[in-house]
C-alpha cells in the first residue's frame, strides 16, 4: 500500500450535507449509559500521564476509519485504545482476556484523586511567549491556504483558499499540526479570521452570515 | 488492532451494543489500574466533577454577572478569561476564553466542526446535539435551519455570526438581556441563562411575569 498519500480526516463536517436535523438535549442530561463516564475520565486521566499531547489525541480519533459509525464516546475509547497500544503500554490481547499479561511501561505521571481539583483548573493553556513579529494585524485581508493536509490541521476544508479578514491576534499559540506529529509545540501566531458568507458558500448563503475560523500563521497568506 | 471495527456491526438492538461498551470499558480500567498507569479513585473524582461541580450553571453566573455589572460585562468582553477567572471558574478546555455578545440586530453561535471543542469551565460537558454531524456541518452554512430545530426564529434583518472553535480559544455567548428582567437579582437572572442560549442555539429565558 502506498503510505505516501494525503491525510484523511473523517471528523471535518463544515458545510456538508446530509445529516439531518439537529437533535437538542436537556440541559441536566449529561450521559446516555453508564460506560460514557468511565471511559471519559479514562480518557482523562491518560491523557494526564503525558504519554501523547491533546492535538496527538485528536489526530487518532479523527482517522479512525469508523468515526461516522461511533458515538462519540466510542471515538474517544476507540483512539485511547488506539494510544495505548501505539505506545505499548496496554496490548489489544490483554483487553480481551480483560486483565494484565504483560510488566507495566513506566509512565510520566498518575493522576491521583487528590491532584484532580488541581489539574483540571490549571489545564493545558497554549499560549506561548512571542518569539517574532506578528505577519498580519487586526483589519487585514488574508487568504488561507488550499494545499491537501499531509496531517492533522485544524484548518477546516470549507476554510481553505478563502479570503478573509483578521479579527483578532490572539499571540503565540502551540501549533496543532506540528505537536499532533510528535514534533514539538513550534507556536506559531494564532489569529481569528473572519469570512462572509457568500465567501465560503457562494451567492446563496444566508444573508448577513459571517463565519470565522482560528487560524494559525502558516495556515494564511497575504491576498493580493 | 482497530478495535473499531469489531463492535458497531449487526447489532439488532441497543442492549447488546451497550452491554458490550460496558465490558469493553470495564476490561480497560482493569487493565490500566493492575497496571499502575490509573488511579481508580481519581477517575470517581473526575466523573464527580462534571456530574455535579462543573456544568452550565457557571456559564449562566458570569452571564448574570455581565448583564448586572456594566464593569463586569466590558471586562469579559475585553479579558474574559481573567474576568471568568474572577468567579472562580477556569482551566482545563477553558483556557483562553472570548465572550461575544448578542445584540439587537447581531448573533452569535458557537460551533466545532472539527471536533467538539467546547468551554468546558463555564459550561461542564457538550450535550451530544454539539459534538453530532448535523449541528457541526450545518452551523457554519445553515444557521437559521440550525435554530429552527431548536425552535428559534431570529429577525430577517438580524446578522449571525459562527464561529468555529478550529484552535485552543473557547467561546461563550452572552445572550441578550431579556425584557421585563431589569428588577431581577443577580440569582434570578441567572435562571433566565440557558446553557443552550450561551452557544447561540437558544435565547434567555423571559422572566415569569
Amino acid at each position: 500500500m502506498n503510505r505516501a498519500m494525503s491525510y484523511t480526516s473523517f471528523a471535518d463536517l463544515g458545510g456538508r450535507a446530509g445529516f439531518g436535523p439537529v437533535v437538542p438535549e436537556p440541559e441536566d442530561e449529561r450521559f446516555h449509559a453508564d460506560w460514557e463516564p468511565r471511559a471519559l475520565a479514562l480518557t482523562l486521566a491518560m491523557g494526564a500521564a503525558g504519554m501523547w499531547n491533546i492535538d496527538m489525541s485528536r489526530s487518532v480519533r479523527e482517522t479512525l476509519p469508523a468515526y461516522a459509525r461511533l458515538s462519540y464516546y466510542q471515538i474517544w475509547l476507540a483512539a485511547l485504545q488506539r494510544l495505548l497500544a501505539a505506545r505499548g503500554l496496554v496490548a489489544d490481547d490483554e483487553l480481551a482476556a480483560a486483565r494484565m499479561l504483560y510488566p507495566p511501561r513506566p509512565v510520566p505521571r498518575v493522576l491521583r484523586a487528590g491532584e484532580v481539583a488541581a489539574a483540571l483548573a490549571k489545564g493545558s493553556p497554549t499560549a506561548r511567549p512571542a518569539t517574532s513579529t506578528a505577519c498580519f494585524r487586526v483589519g487585514a485581508t488574508v487568504r488561507t491556504r488550499d494545499a491537501e493536509p499531509q496531517g492533522h490541521t485544524r484548518l477546516p476544508a470549507y476554510a481553505r483558499g478563502r479570503v478573509g479578514t483578521v479579527e483578532r491576534v490572539h499571540g503565540m499559540h502551540v501549533f496543532a499540526d506540528a505537536h499532533a506529529q510528535g514534533l514539538g509545540e513550534q507556536p506559531q501566531w494564532l489569529y481569528t479570521v473572519v469570512f462572509d458568507g457568500t465567501e465560503l458558500w457562494g451567492a446563496s448563503a444566508t444573508p448577513g452570515l459571517r463565519v470565522s475560523v482560528d487560524a494559525w500563521e502558516p495556515y494564511l497568506e497575504e491576498a493580493a | 488492532m482497530a478495535h473499531e471495527h469489531d463492535h458497531h456491526h449487526d447489532h439488532d438492538e441497543d442492549h447488546s451494543e451497550l452491554g458490550e461498551m460496558e465490558l469493553r470499558v470495564r476490561a480497560l480500567e482493569t487493565v490500566l489500574t493492575q497496571k499502575g498507569y490509573i488511579d481508580p479513585a481519581a477517575l470517581d473524582v473526575l466523573i464527580d466533577t462534571y456530574q455535579t461541580k462543573i456544568g452550565p450553571r457557571n456559564g449562566a453566573r458570569v452571564v448574570a454577572r455581565a448583564w448586572a455589572d456594566p464593569a463586569f460585562r466590558d471586562w469579559l468582553l475585553r479579558d474574559a478569561t481573567a474576568a471568568i477567572a474572577s468567579l472562580g471558574f477556569s482551566g482545563r478546555q477553558g483556557e483562553h476564553m472570548v465572550a461575544v455578545e448578542n445584540k439587537p440586530g447581531e448573533h452569535h453561535m458557537v460551533v466545532c466542526t472539527l471536533c467538539s471543542c467546547y468551554p468546558w469551565p463555564v459550561l461542564g460537558l457538550p450535550p451530544t446535539w454539539y459534538k453530532s454531524a448535523p449541528y457541526r456541518s450545518r452551523a457554519v452554512k445553515d444557521p437559521r435551519g440550525v435554530l429552527a430545530d431548536f425552535g428559534v426564529a431570529l429577525p430577517d434583518d438580524t446578522a449571525i455570526r459562527v464561529w468555529d472553535s478550529t484552535a485552543e480559544v473557547r467561546y461563550l455567548v452572552i445572550p441578550q438581556r431579556p425584557a421585563g428582567s431589569e428588577k431581577l437579582s443577580e440569582e434570578q437572572l441567572a435562571e433566565l441563562v440557558t446553557r443552550d442560549s450561551m452557544i447561540g442555539t437558544g435565547l434567555a429565558r423571559p422572566p415569569a411575569s
